[in-house]
């Protein structure tokens, strides 16, 4: 029996033991220990629940992965046992800031199944709508851009402008973030009265929008300075992890769906410029989102002026049932390429929907590019990555 | 404020014994606190703010909004006091009251009237800029007890940030102490008030005109010791939540709340002193002389000039903070040390040069 047994109780036993490990360890050389931070599933900088995980050596990232699904709703599954109309009131939920644009690839899927195609009226009505919720979506990233580097004034004015916007959508459609407006050959209404006097002002709104965003956060030297050659992605690594949208014209590469895939759609009829930049850094990010939501009102502009007389339905049966096969359509999304490949049994809603989502391959970078950012700069990389929660986990 | 006391030995004509002097030091000194913490937090963080921002701000809590602040009050008063299960629980009670005393030590040597002062103390510049730095141990402590990964890189980013810019605010100080010749406040406020510029004595001379450098470093540096943007890294709620204040809640939430806007017109009233004249109003204008010559009812007016100086001030320390996006860590450091301590050095070398010469 030793004597600290027979002499010391057990705390005092314990407190001893410690004392003696404590300077054991300060014997060894000092040695200084990662730490892993858990940021998210419930943090101010995830916009919803996303969890990344962080290995970190002081400031420094050494490891990071984002952890997806907290939010997963299981779209694709829920597809299975509806109809075709009512899959739109699903999908409008995975990017809840531009839910128009996420109907539209569905039902071309479905359209180009049944062999039918929207009237020219319906085509450029929905062309319209969908760059007014990219404009919707985009706006509030730009606001946002200050938030999540401690400007706090810019969200704000993007929250007042993207009202204006919301207004046009609700009054076109009846709903303000979840429109369900689309249907399988057209559209379920035609314009309301007065709308397109309206959509002129707000567009014009919006470009001083635009404006006063460039001035208060991308001329701002400390934005520069956060942004500037933060989280490069190079051209060849933006291909190989099938980055799309922004990020990838970010990265220098000359890629649009809107221009080179040829849809039943308007946009072939408005004349507008594809954005790119050499940077491939946050700051570029941030800059081709803010060109696009100045092309974007450009088209809606020009659209505007030229929606053609005519039905905005084409003849399609009462109860919709589409013919056997499988179809693939993608649109350039607000957020990146948006597609659905619909497997049809012939029945009244579709035997399978695969969903690719934009955000969830823009996330798969993150891995790569936040290896050896400072963690203030994980913040500002995933802000100009810009994803949407219920656009990576569905 | 405390110049009731001295009024009410020499107006009234009434003996106050001692004890009564020093509670009525204490209770001006809690108002000197904590009447510019809620007017500041009313005016610009409630209201300012929200017109920058295009919306109305409060505007249900009272007239126009103006009981916003009790109101709020009176909510954190309710909410729980929620201890980490493995936070250091005497430390992190502690914490934010270490933020609050620095505080109240700071006003201690702020005059605010020929007889208005707390302690009329020699080396009050020298005292003020070491009991500021008092904060830092506070926020630490926070940090360090909170027990929580995010409030501990708030606590050792806020260390390293207000040491890094403790040493510009003293450099940018010594400007000013050189041009009066002294580190007694009330007399920096004199020197002030009965100089003049080029023989013109209609403005005094404020030392804003010929420190004008050593202004806008101190005031850059009030910013970082404040932590408020663009330097609140910090705090940085969009990536740390809240910083080392991430673990607290209701009414030591509180006591940090108020700490840090009764700090911001603390550092506000000592900025209006050391370069704007302080309770003064220029002596020329009334043939005063010395502090004996000044007149009984500046002790009621000084504290007004004060109050509005010390707006000004904060109205300044705030419109930055709503508008810039903040630095990183690294990159506020290079700033204050490679830009700042260069630029208060050649200034502190220059006010040297001028004082000999001329």
């Amino acid at each position: 029996m030793s004597i600290t047994d027979r002499v010391l109780g057990d705390r005092q036993r314990l407190a001893y033991i410690a004392s003696q490990a404590a300077d054991a360890r300060l014997n060894v050389e000092l040695e200084t220990e990662g730490m892993t931070l858990n940021i998210g599933p419930q943090h101010p900088a995830t916009h919803g629940t996303l969890r990344i995980i962080a290995r970190l050596d002081g400031e420094q990232v050494v490891w990071a992965e984002p952890s997806c699904g907290y939010m997963h709703r299981g779209y694709e599954k829920l597809a299975e046992v509806r109809t075709y109309p009512q899959v739109t009131t699903l999908v409008n939920r995975i990017d809840w800031l531009g839910s128009f644009a996420n109907e539209v690839p569905f039902i071309l899927a479905a359209e180009k199944l049944m062999d039918v195609e929207a009237p020219a009226r319906a085509q450029h009505i929905r062309t319209i709508l969908f760059e007014l919720s990219r404009i919707a979506n985009v706006s509030l990233f730009l606001g946002d851009l200050g938030v999540q580097m401690g400007a706090i004034t810019p969200v704000f004015f993007a929250f007042r402008d993207r009202e204006y916007v919301l207004n046009l959508i609700e009054g076109a459609t009846g709903g303000r973030f979840h429109p369900n407006f689309d249907r399988i050959g057209g559209l379920k209404d035609d314009l309301p009265k007065g709308w397109i006097a309206e959509t002129k002002a707000v567009m014009k709104k919006l470009r001083t929008f635009c404006d006063q965003i460039e001035d208060l956060l991308f001329g701002n030297e400390i934005f520069q300075s956060r942004t500037r050659g933060i989280g490069v992605i190079p051209r060849d690594v933006a291909l190989q992890y099938g980055l799309s949208g922004a990020n990838l014209r970010a990265s220098g590469v000359d890629w649009d769906l809107r221009r080179d895939h040829p849809l039943p759609m308007a946009w072939n009829k408005a004349d507008w410029k594809v954005w790119t930049h050499p940077d491939g850094d946050s700051f570029a990010r941030c800059w081709i989102r803010l060109q696009e939501t100045r092309e974007a009102t450009k088209i809606v502009d020009q659209l505007i002026d030229t929606i053609p007389s005519g039905p905005i339905m084409a003849k399609v049966p009462k109860i919709i049932k589409v013919p056997e096969g499988e179809a693939w359509v993608s649109t350039e999304n607000p957020l990146g390429e948006m597609g659905y490949y619909v497997v049809s049994r012939g029945e009244l809603g579709p035997f399978r929907v695969k969903i690719r989502s934009a955000s969830f391959n823009n996330i798969s970078i993150a891995p790569w590019v936040l290896r050896g950012v400072y963690v203030p700069d994980i913040v500002t990389v995933l802000a100009s990555l810009y994803f949407i929660l219920g656009d990576i986990d569905r | 404020m405390i110049s009731a006391v001295q009024l009410s030995a020499e107006v009234l004509a009434v003996e106050v014994p001692y004890w009564g002097q020093s509670l009525l030091r204490v209770l001006g000194g809690i108002v000197a606190v904590l009447l510019p913490a809620g007017t500041i937090v009313y005016v610009f963080l409630f209201k300012m703010m929200s017109f920058m921002q295009s919306r109305l701000g409060p505007m249900e809590a009272g007239p126009y909004g103006s009981l916003q602040l009790v109101a709020e009050v009176g909510k954190w008063l309710q909410k729980e006091d929620i201890l980490p299960t493995r936070a250091d629980a005497r430390v992190f009670k502690m914490a934010p009251i270490v933020v609050l005393v620095s505080t109240f030590l700071l006003v201690a040597v702020v005059p605010f009237g020929p007889d208005a002062w707390f302690t009329n103390f020699e080396a009050g510049v020298f005292y003020a800029l070491a009991v500021s730095s008092l904060s830092v141990l506070g926020i630490l402590m926070a940090g360090w007890a909170s027990a929580n990964k995010y409030s501990l890189l708030g606590g050792l980013r806020a260390a390293g940030q207000l040491i890094a810019y403790e040493l510009p605010m003293v450099l940018a100080v010594i400007g000013v102490i050189i041009q009066a010749e002294t580190m007694n406040l009330q007399q920096i406020v004199l020197a002030q008030n009965t100089g003049s510029i080029f023989g013109f004595d209609g403005l005094g001379n404020p030392y804003v005109l010929t420190q004008f450098v050593g202004f806008i470093i101190f005031m850059i540096a009030v910013q970082a010791e404040l932590t408020q943007a663009p330097f609140d890294m910090p705090i940085a709620e969009s990536e740390l939540v809240s910083g080392y204040m991430t673990e607290y809640s209701g009414f030591r939430f509180l006591i940090f709340f108020i700490g840090e806007f009764a700090t911001a017109g603390v550092f506000a009233l000592i900025a209006s002193v050391l370069f704007l004249g302080g309770w003064g109003i220029p002596f020329a204008w009334f043939g005063w002389t010395d502090i004996d010559s000044v007149a009984n009812w500046m002790n009621l007016v000084g504290p007004v000039i004060m109050i509005t100086k010390m707006m000004l001030v904060a109205f300044i320390i705030m419109w930055v903070r709503f508008s810039y996006p903040r630095f990183r860590e690294d990159q506020l450091q290079r700033f204050a040390w490679k830009v700042l301590i260069p630029l208060s050095l050649a200034n502190i070398a220059a006010t040297s040069i001028f004082k000999v010469v001329m």
